[in-house]
């Protein structure tokens, strides 16, 4: 057994789930566990107690509340990916979903637990960026939401206190002539991004952008809103003159798998594409 | 820390166990069950060598502990084909040698199983894709494809 040893609960409710977590101050939420679980193999985790969330009721739904769609915490990736209306009123969380590591991972990963891991190379934290979503989070002191602007705060690190837990991931639904795309570059089909864009764009009855929502992962020590990228396509620009605009305000750290020069490179090459491709799509 | 009761179906039979939370699926089926084709490699969930159906879809069992998957109906190799008879997969492997050392075999049986049922005549692009979560250290993927294409032949183009 390769895991430090810990303490296993399984509530059936959300009160009950935050009354475990809140009493040992070592205890941690495990979700679908496809991030957890690594780092606990690799004992750079070592948490007194897990609180699963898999036996709580009510947090794997979709709910579409018109402009706005509602997703559980432990509603799965493979089934979110599978699901017709999130294909059709999300379509950008589908396309990333796609690209979340292997089937494998997807049929046991979930929405919430990728969203709340914070991986600054993870798809999901991407696209909530992107769409300017929000959280749903419930603590001892009751529910609050967290916007997208504020969730993510650093490496693995988000606004979501020690003693809640994120409950669903709320997300605007497209409407008419919106275009999408979520382009990657990395090692393997599977692997963590080097770079990746995620963006959504919306055409208006004149021929021109209206919206412009651009993240980019992998860059940074949390994905990052492309502001300028975002300012110049609703300015007019070209693709590839706003992806131009990319590396503004990134400072990539260089690793063994890439330079923060070829990352900054990389911002440009994935912006342009994903911004080319969704302007395609917003017929 | 105490141990935990579960109840899992594997391979269709009930099985009862106390484990500690810590006890992946994967140390479970192995060391437990005595369900040996269960491969273990990385045990962090790259590598695919323990991949297994958990309620009708692959999932990796080092990545899983078997506290979790209480209540659960659990599909390993062995529980793939009825007694010693080969399936399509495993003829198709042997037939285009697509084992080579053999160890990572069981992840991928388990995987082309999956993406058969799901895609039965998949095109050699959604075959390459499709294996993406797994490794063969040999890196002989050429035979392995093959032996895909050539279950495809096998099963005659149905699940």
């Amino acid at each position: 057994m390769k895991p430090p040893d810990f303490d296993y609960v399984a509530p059936t409710s959300i009160a009950d789930a935050i009354t475990a977590l809140g009493s040992d101050s070592e205890a941690k939420v495990l979700a679908g566990g496809q991030s957890l679980i690594p780092l606990l193999a690799f004992r750079l985790a070592s948490p007194a107690l897990l609180v699963d969330l898999a036996r709580v009721d009510g947090l794997d739904h979709v709910t579409d509340e018109g402009d706005r769609l509602v997703i559980g915490a432990m509603t799965r990736q493979r089934g979110a990916e599978r699901d017709p209306r999130l294909a059709d009123r999300c379509p950008l969380l589908v396309e990333a979903l796609r690209q979340v590591g292997h089937p494998q991972i997807r049929s046991r990963g979930t929405i919430g637990g990728s969203v709340a891991h914070a991986d600054p190379a993870g798809e999901l934290p991407g696209v909530v960026l992107a769409l300017g979503g929000r959280v749903h989070v419930t603590g001892p002191a009751g529910e609050r939401t967290i916007e997208a602007e504020e969730l993510f705060q650093g490496f693995l690190s988000t606004a979501i206190a020690d003693d809640e837990i994120l409950t669903a991931v709320e997300l605007p639904a497209s409407g008419p002539r919106t275009g999408w795309s979520v382009v990657e570059i990395s090692r393997r089909p599977g692997d963590y991004a080097l770079c990746g864009a995620l963006c959504q764009v919306e055409i208006g009855d004149s021929g021109s952008v209206v919206g412009a929502h651009l993240a980019l992962i992998g860059v940074g020590d949390r994905p990052m809103r492309a502001t300028a990228v975002e300012a110049a396509m609703l300015g007019g620009a070209s693709p590839t003159e706003a992806a131009a605009l990319a590396p503004e305000g990134l400072s990539p750290g260089s690793d063994v798998h890439a330079s923060s020069d070829y990352r900054l490179h990389l911002a440009t090459v994935t912006s342009r594409r994903a911004l080319t491709q969704a302007l395609e799509r917003a017929v | 820390m105490s141990d935990h009761a579960v109840t899992i179906t594997v391979n269709g039979v009930e099985r009862t166990d106390s484990v500690p939370a810590r006890l992946t699926l994967a140390d479970f089926l192995r060391e437990r069950l005595d369900l040996t084709a269960t491969h273990l490699a990385c045990e962090h969930g790259v590598c695919g060598a323990c991949t297994v159906l958990v309620d009708g879809e692959t999932a990796r069992a080092c990545l899983l502990f078997t506290v979790q998957a209480d209540g659960s109906e659990v599909t390993t190799l062995e529980g793939l084909t009825a007694g010693d008879e080969l399936g399509p997969i495993e003829q198709a492997f042997w037939a285009k040698h697509g084992m080579q050392c053999g160890f990572c075999t069981p992840g991928f049986v388990m995987t082309i199983s999956e993406l058969l049922d799901e895609n039965p005549t998949p095109t050699r692009e959604e075959i390459i894709e499709g294996l993406g979560g797994n490794l063969c250290r040999c890196t002989g993927y050429v035979k392995i494809v093959e032996a895909v294409e050539e279950a495809v032949t096998l099963r005659g183009g149905g699940p």
